[in-house]
């Protein structure tokens, strides 16, 4: 029988599953579809340190094995998290992360130094997010601007902290090695792609933002290269996300180096997903008569 | 109470008109059951299959004594069609019971009840009338459709009078359904329809002080509350139709 816990960042998890912030609410929605207990966390949906209403006008659009989405950051803020999520979230009895955005790097910082007071287990820092004009993606670009938000919330945070990227990243490599210099305890990328579409009818874009982010199986490849750069590139732990629907997409992460992957649009593909996913990866252990995901994790990087 | 996850299979599905179909499926016998305005995320394909997402269906009867829900649906694009291809047998996965539903208790102690329904809006309002008329309240129905009618027969034996308004003047009233609402003479209406219409009615009922709930309708990826996807912007904050409604009061949610 195959040994599914993962040592990451100081905790052992019950498994390299990690529901992916803003498609797993902060968990409680999902507690009586599937066993959270075999899960290696929940992200929780991204928190601003205000909380914000989120974006008008459309927020979904379909695509060929994809899913755009326009959400923009809708939260009830970081103190109502504290409050009235995190507390139900901590016994669902998995790790809780808790992603934040900010509009500032001073709000990025009281955030984190108001969740390092609290029993969250991991800090996932979202400079990614594609669907606000601040707040994301604006650090999300150029290596300069990361390093200086991680840097600076690496001083205030006293959790471990995730830095989730963007594959909008000018360079991803570099974008890994400058937010592990600035003192980023893991990675995790990546975000959803830009993307757009045009509603003929209307003769105008689907999203009032104009661009919207990709998700879901159709941006899996791709994900998959920039978490084998980013393996490649630093030697903290990456968390390797991207359209992973099976057991088989997340071995492959896992192959590529990733210490643990997050699940996010398949839960909207099958509401089970994180649970089925993490069967299927011992399913597959088992059968392969691998004991630990030690014996894979980044078997693929030293193949011929 | 929360959503669960399960395989459901098919008893039986009729079309009522061409682009409507009626489809019955058998629920586990530990399933909770629903009540009125509640909805369920159908998928009749593999979590690899297009679309992606799974389609949020109300709940249009159920039986507890066979153990059988029913949706009513129209068929509008290429998750309804792949709904609309089942027949007996066949099995699908549902979750849910998702979302706020009706106060049916709450509804039937009002007083003298309207519901006012439009096109496939009267989808969830058949147990709905069936509910309320078990809590003693018989309410009266005003539904308007293009042309065609569907499924009315059904909601005879739970209601008082039934009126109707059709776009073409086919049955019926010729005109819109707002035209057949009285709001002075309830106490309480409840809508399901196009947002044109259920806007209709919430101005008249605003205006003769006639508390309205309204059952909106917008895309959804997970149907739990978790995607925020579905938002509404409420006069009282951002609201999810999947989990805070989809029954709101409508003054909240539109601009009267």
């Amino acid at each position: 029988m195959s040994d599914l816990h993962v040592k990451f960042l100081g905790q052992t998890l019950a498994g390299p599953v990690v529901a992916a912030s803003g498609t797993f609410g902060f968990g409680e929605e999902y507690s009586a579809i599937e066993d959270l207990k075999l899960l290696g966390g929940i992200s929780g949906k991204g928190l601003t340190l205000n909380g914000q209403p989120g974006n008008m006008g459309e927020r979904l659009l379909e695509t060929p094995s994809g899913l755009m989405n326009s959400i923009g950051l809708q939260n009830p803020g970081v103190d109502h998290f504290i409050r009235h999520e995190l507390p139900v979230m901590k016994q669902l009895g998995t790790s809780a992360w808790a992603n934040l955005g900010g509009h500032s790097v001073e709000e990025y910082c009281e955030g984190a130094r108001r969740l390092s007071e609290t029993d969250v287990d991991f800090i996932e820092l979202n400079i990614s997010c594609p669907n606000v004009k601040q707040g994301g993606l604006a650090y999300g670009v150029h290596c300069a601007d990361a390093s200086g938000v991680v840097r600076a919330v690496r001083d205030c945070c006293t959790k471990p902290l995730i830095v989730k990227l963007s594959p909008q990243a000018e360079d991803i490599a570099e974008m890994c090695k400058a937010v592990e210099a600035a003192g980023a305890d893991a990675i995790s990328l990546c975000n959803t792609f830009q993307a757009c579409a045009i509603d003929l009818e209307k003769r105008r874009p689907v999203f009032d933002n104009i661009f919207a982010g990709l998700s879901g199986p159709a941006i899996r490849p791709i994900a998959l290269r920039m978490v084998w750069q980013a393996v490649g590139a630093v030697s903290i732990p990456v968390v390797g996300l991207g359209g992973i629907l099976t057991g088989r997409d997340a071995l492959e992460f896992i192959m590529a180096g990733a210490t643990l992957v997050q699940v996010g649009t398949a839960n909207f593909m099958d509401p089970g997903a994180c649970a089925r996913i993490t069967r299927e990866i011992g399913q597959w252990m088992d059968a392969h008569g691998v004991a630990t995901l030690d014996e894979i994790r980044g078997c693929a990087r030293n193949a011929g | 109470m929360s959503a669960t996850n399960c395989n459901v299979r098919v008893l039986r599905q009729s079309a009522p008109a061409p682009d409507i179909r009626r489809l019955t499926v058998a629920l586990p016998r530990d399933a909770q059951m629903p009540h009125a305005g509640q909805f369920y995320m159908l998928r009749a394909w593999a979590a690899n299959e297009s679309p992606v997402l799974s389609r949020p269906i109300s709940v249009h009867d159920m039986d507890p004594e066979e153990g059988s829900l029913t949706f009513l649906y129209q068929i509008k694009g290429e998750g309804t069609q792949k709904l609309a291809a089942l027949a007996w047998g066949d099995t699908l996965t549902i979750t849910g019971p998702c979302g706020n539903g009706f106060d049916v208790a709450a509804a039937a102690k009002a007083g003298k009840v309207a519901v006012v329904g439009g096109g496939i809006g009267t989808a969830p309002l058949l147990l709905l009338c069936k509910q309320l008329a078990d809590a003693g309240c018989k309410p009266d129905l005003m539904v308007g459709f293009r042309d065609k009618t569907y499924g009315l027969d059904e909601f005879v034996p739970f209601c008082g009078k039934i009126d109707v308004a059709t776009d073409t003047g086919a049955l019926g009233h010729h005109g819109l359904v707002t035209d057949l609402l009285d709001p002075t003479a309830y106490d309480l209406v409840l809508t399901c329809g196009p947002g044109v219409m259920m806007r209709g009615v919430a101005k008249l009922c605003f205006a003769a002080h006639t508390p309205c709930l309204a059952s909106l309708e917008n895309k959804m990826a997970c149907g739990l509350g978790a995607c925020l996807g579905c938002t509404c912007h409420t006069k009282v904050g951002p609201k999810t139709v999947c989990k805070d409604g989809p029954v709101f009061p409508a003054e909240e949610v539109f601009e009267l």
